[in-house]
């Protein structure tokens, strides 16, 4: 009896190994789908403590907030979500007295619906969380430590010491994804040289909900209204520079950062200790394996020149679950190759168009040659006056172009 | 081996095709291989049926288990790709094959799978005969290999309870049909192993409207599948020269009633 020799392992149709946003958001969505039929379980040891409150805060564009709105979550962000009503991105040397302003975004998606909210890493989670618990999402504190693949199913063995098998497993977990390194599937990647230096400020004047890029020769500064008087800066600086900037005592860093920041918001204070981030650009050889997607930081990780890295990572979740959910919704394997097939066809070109875009825009943003400085202000001032081409990006990196899945219109699955 | 009481030999069985089909039963489950094309195909009459039935039982197709407490009977069942996914859905299937090694080849998978499907080597004509009677009746891609469409119909009509419906499709006996599904597929792409389908076989839509309506069924909706082939998938259109799928229900008077 070939039956006898293997303990049958419990069984969840869907594994979702990562309790980050982009794992919760998927969870929540299949357990949102189907009136909850579809068995869904988040393995994640940071699942047995409280959300960590760092200060790490995302441009959430406005197609995947539609999703977080349809699946319920949005209501709780909500509170703590400062509207991004307009951006304006200006090309000068940090020196400059006055950036002219090249490009300015500024207008909704629709009627009252701005093309992004800043919202804070921790109220997210927790919204996620609170609302995955709820749906009947089954959340355990335990790692995945790897995974068997078998014709019929994918059995987890966890750090709890258990298996569970599943019809498809969904690697949401890191940049640095054990699962796609154990399934064998390999990386391009460059560092980019650069640092991402992150920090919350507080200022005396009012930002209007305006976002702010400038590209500086040594990479973009980028601040980002939070709620009250406060930004959040992604300042970018060549990482050879990073140990100096942020060894610098307080009164100086501040100086170094208006330098930057530029004076119409009045005067400055440190909220939080800044943090740097090393960049990197990274894409899977493969978004899907046996049984095994991909999904978010586990498959790309891009530039963070235009805060698309949670909304890519969002928008693999709504094309995944779209995949997974048609899929069920006709009694078919959750986790087959079809399901994969289509997964990896809806997002990969994405991914590469958009990872290309920002190496591209780095690249041509991150130096100080007139030339290209002119070339790229023409072509800036170019896009400004054409409202047809600035309302492309704008429905572009709000990802809520009419080809997109059904979640990122705000549509349930 | 299996008892000989199960098997029913006669009727409307080809026994040519039932042994052709035993050497190539034990890949029906890898998508990639012999059963490639029906593993894509799946999808669109899955849907077909599940909306059809839906519809007619008053269902929420998309509440995830739409067919709940509907029996189904899944004729000529091969190795369980309609049957699994029905019973997902929420029905009690029964599927049949003539085939002995299609119904183990179903039977193991499910088992590994976990769908409750009820698998018995048996012919339509045996469950009529035995007085069973089921809520739908399918017979997918399977009256092109009968050797008696009318009989095999109207046995397939009777295994159906009065308000239930019947689901066929098969392909059209066109010069089309002929090009696409025989020198196409079989010889020119190599999607179905040879010799799968005999183009004298394939059945017109008024020879199966006639059929059953021999059964005392009229067909409530039909549908052509065809291929795109820059995609790879099949869908529903209007072109039924080729395959196509059709929901029937019991006509509101029997004709030919004395």
């Amino acid at each position: 009896m070939p039956h006898a020799s293997a303990e049958p392992s419990p069984r969840t149709d869907v594994l979702v190994a990562g309790g980050g946003a982009a794992g919760l958001t998927l969870a929540l969505a299949l357990k949102s789908a189907l009136r909850g039929q579809l068995a869904v379980t988040v393995c994640d040891p940071a699942l047995s403590s409280p959300p960590r409150r760092d200060d790490r805060a995302f441009a959430l564009a406005a197609g995947p907030r539609r999703m977080l709105e349809t699946l319920g979550a949005w209501e709780a962000i909500a509170a703590e979500a400062e509207p991004i009503r307009s951006m304006i991105i200006t090309d000068s040397r940090t020196s400059d007295p006055v950036r002219p302003v090249f490009l300015d975004f500024s207008g909704d998606v629709g009627p009252d619906e701005p093309f992004a909210h800043m919202v804070e890493h921790g109220a997210l989670i927790e919204a996620l969380l609170h609302r995955a618990r709820e749906a009947g999402v089954v959340l355990r504190a335990e790692r995945v430590l790897g995974v068997d693949t078998r014709p019929e199913r994918a059995v987890a063995r966890l750090s709890g010491g258990g298996t569970l098998a599943a019809s498809l497993v969904a690697a949401c977990d890191g940049a640095g994804s054990p699962l796609r390194e154990q399934a064998g599937i390999g990386t391009v990647s460059w560092p980019y040289r650069q640092s991402g230096i992150v920090a919350t400020i507080a200022h005396e004047r009012d930002h209007e909900g305006r976002a702010e890029e400038h590209f500086l020769p040594s990479g973009p500064f980028a601040i980002l209204p939070l709620r009250g008087r406060r930004s959040s800066i992604v300042w970018t600086e060549r990482s050879d520079n990073v140990p100096a900037l942020l060894g610098l005592d307080k009164e100086d860093l501040l100086a170094e950062i208006e330098r930057r920041f530029g004076l119409r918001h009045g005067k400055l204070t440190l909220e939080t200790p800044p943090v740097a981030w090393r960049l990197q650009f990274m894409v899977a050889r493969r978004f899907v394996g046996d049984r095994l997607a991909l999904v978010a930081d586990a498959a790309h990780v891009v530039h963070p020149i235009a805060g698309q890295g949670l909304n890519l990572g969002l928008r693999d979740v709504a094309a995944l679950a779209e995949a997974v959910v048609g899929q069920a919704a006709l009694g078919l394997d959750p986790g087959s190759h079809e399901v994969l097939k289509e997964y990896e066809r809806a997002r990969r070109f994405d991914t590469v168009a958009m990872g290309l875009v920002m190496e591209g825009l780095n690249r041509l943003f991150s130096n100080d040659v007139a030339p290209v400085r002119l070339v790229r202000d023409v072509g800036l001032g170019l896009v400004d006056r054409m409202p047809g081409l600035k309302r492309f990006f704008i429905r572009q990196a709000a990802a809520v172009a009419p080809a997109a899945p059904r979640l990122l219109r705000g549509e349930s699955l | 081996m299996k008892s000989m009481a199960a098997a029913t030999p006669g009727g409307t069985i080809d026994e040519a095709e039932v042994a052709r089909f035993e050497r190539i039963a034990r890949t029906w489950w890898d998508p990639n291989g012999a059963m490639k094309t029906l593993h894509r195909f799946n999808p669109v009459r899955i849907q077909y049926i599940r909306d059809h039935v839906a519809e007619h039982f008053g269902r929420d197709a998309r509440d995830g288990r739409p067919l709940e407490g509907l029996s189904v009977l899944d004729v000529g069942c091969g190795g369980g790709l309609l049957c699994e996914p029905l019973a997902r859905l929420g029905a009690t299937v029964t599927g049949i094959d003539p085939a002995p090694t299609n119904v183990e080849v179903a039977r193991l998978h499910a088992d590994a799978s976990g769908a409750p499907v009820t698998y018995r080597r048996a012919t339509v004509e045996a469950l009529v005969a035995e007085g069973a009677r089921f809520d739908v009746v399918l017979a997918m891609e399977v009256v092109e290999h009968v050797a008696d469409v009318r009989m095999f119909a109207e046995a397939c009509c009777a295994a159906v309870k009065p308000e239930g419906m019947l689901f066929m499709a098969t392909l059209n006996r066109t010069l089309r049909a002929f090009a696409l599904a025989i020198v196409g597929a079989e010889y020119v792409l190599g999607w179905l192993p040879k010799g799968t389908h005999q183009w004298e076989k394939f059945v017109t839509p008024d020879e199966l409207a006639d059929a059953l309506a021999g059964g005392g069924f009229r067909i409530s909706d039909e549908t052509g599948v065809v291929y795109n082939p820059l995609t790879g998938s099949w869908r529903a259109a209007s072109d039924m020269s080729v395959n196509y799928m059709v929901a029937a229900t019991r006509a509101q008077r029997p004709s030919a009633r004395a």
